[in-house]
């Protein structure tokens, strides 16, 4: 039997700067969002590992089980995936007419616009 | 058996997160994220959070996708190459990963069922909702009734950003012909 | 995807068992894993399916941009409205014992009941109108 330790949380912190890197290195607006995405999944894992108890099973009431893992991760991070993909939406919106106004999509490129038109 | 497997998506994930990230064509990293959203519902699954899984089935692996490949198909699928020296960038990356994973010594194992996050409420919930709801899925009961508050705030942003994108890329209401 | 045989058949057969499947996910919440959040998703996957199959025009004859305009606020107003009705009848809000005093279960149930329904109702509503404010935007240049 191998023990997990605690991979999941070192795996999640990884994964979690990966989003972060993708976030504030990439100039292309997506990429930051998708970076942002990363990030997120992350967050939904580390809770998720946190609401778990060994040798339990899903919080789901039935005859003869005694350990359940605990349902109250489990709550909030359905709800936030949710949030989560109407967040992620507004900023794709946001995208849409920023590239619509600035004909590009590139941070730096937006940036170099603005300071032209001042 | 459920520890190698659970170790073994979890590098996955870190591998196709790395791949995403370097990724210049756009519509590709797209592609990768609904497979990254697939396998972490998948470690979902294997962590007991059978709902939270069916949610991101559903939303990251479907409906994430499709808005993605939507913005891509308004905007431009391939990124511009950026040679800029990120080494600032990395360096923070770098050592706020570290300060999180020396955070991360102090928790208690994973799985442990003596943990604090499990002394707390969560005890009252499986003890209780049984009789108090006589509803067998306990995150049910908790998300409407125990925490009912919690969830019409998020409902609440829910519609907000809802409204938000109407307003931002608003044509849904207009008459087709118009722009 | 407008002139292609196989989608259009494959997806005549299936967007029927996804909405009723998305009306089971939403009622049978209570029993296994399901719910208004995943529910509201899956019944958006399927319009969002006979989007891509039938085309932008061919879907808001059916689903009226209007009606949804409504019900995005509607789901937020039943899941409020709950709220107050059990406020006025005496208890706090979000209590669903109000509903049904003399059996505390009931009275859960039928809150539990509506509140998931409004989750379902606005989160439906929410992401069929955001797809059509994609889908319905043209490229500019």
């Amino acid at each position: 039997m191998i023990s997990v330790g605690l991979f999941n949380y070192w795996a999640c912190m990884v994964l979690m700067m990966i989003g972060l890197y993708t976030a504030i290195a990439r100039p292309n607006l997506i990429k930051k969002l998708i970076g942002l995405s990363i990030f997120q999944v992350s967050v939904f894992l580390l809770y998720i590992s946190i609401g778990k108890v060994s040798g339990g099973t899903a919080p789901i009431l039935a005859e003869g089980i005694v350990v359940y893992s605990n349902p109250l991760p489990h709550v909030l991070i359905l709800t936030a995936i949710v949030v989560g993909i109407a967040t992620l939406s507004l900023g794709l919106a946001l995208v849409v007419r920023i590239g619509e106004a600035y004909d590009t999509i590139e941070e730096d490129k937006i940036i170099e616009q603005d300071l032209v038109n001042d | 058996m459920t520890e190698i497997i659970d170790i073994v998506l979890l590098s996955f994930m870190i591998v196709l997160a790395i791949a995403v990230s370097r990724m210049q064509n756009l519509f590709m990293a797209a592609m990768m994220m609904g497979i990254f959203s697939f396998l972490s519902a998948i470690v979902f699954t294997l962590l007991d959070a059978v709902d939270v899984a069916f949610t991101e089935a559903a939303v990251g692996a479907g409906v994430s996708t499709v808005l993605l490949l939507g913005t891509l198909s308004l905007t431009t699928r391939e990124e511009k190459v950026a040679q800029k020296n990120n080494a600032l960038a990395l360096l923070v990356v770098l050592i706020t990963g570290s300060a999180l994973i020396y955070g991360t010594l102090d928790m208690p194992n994973y799985g442990d069922p003596n943990a604090p996050a499990h002394k707390h409420v969560a005890d009252r919930y499986i003890e209780k909702s049984g009789e108090e709801m006589e509803i067998p899925n306990i995150v049910t009961s908790v998300l409407a009734s125990y925490r009912g508050y919690d969830t019409l705030g998020e409902v609440t942003v829910i519609f907000t950003a809802g409204i938000g994108v109407i307003l931002l890329l608003g044509h849904i209401w207009r008459k087709e012909g118009k722009q | 995807m407008r002139h292609q045989g196989i989608p259009r058949v494959v997806g005549k057969w299936f967007i029927p068992p996804i909405l009723l499947f998305a009306l089971y996910v939403q009622f049978h919440g209570d029993f296994g894993p399901g719910g208004g959040f995943q529910a509201g998703v899956i019944f958006a996957a399927a319009v969002v399916l006979y989007t891509l199959i039938f085309g932008l025009q061919a879907t808001k004859q059916i689903v009226k941009p209007r009606i949804i305009e409504i019900l995005v606020a509607l789901g937020v107003l039943l899941y409020a409205g709950t709220g107050l009705v059990s406020l006025f009848l005496g208890y706090n809000f979000l209590d669903y014992t109000a509903l049904d005093p003399a059996a505390p279960p009931h009275g859960q149930h039928l809150g539990i009941f509506l509140v998931e329904l409004g989750v379902g109702i606005t989160v439906a509503a929410v992401m069929i109108a955001i797809f059509f404010g994609f889908a319905g935007r043209r490229r500019l240049r």
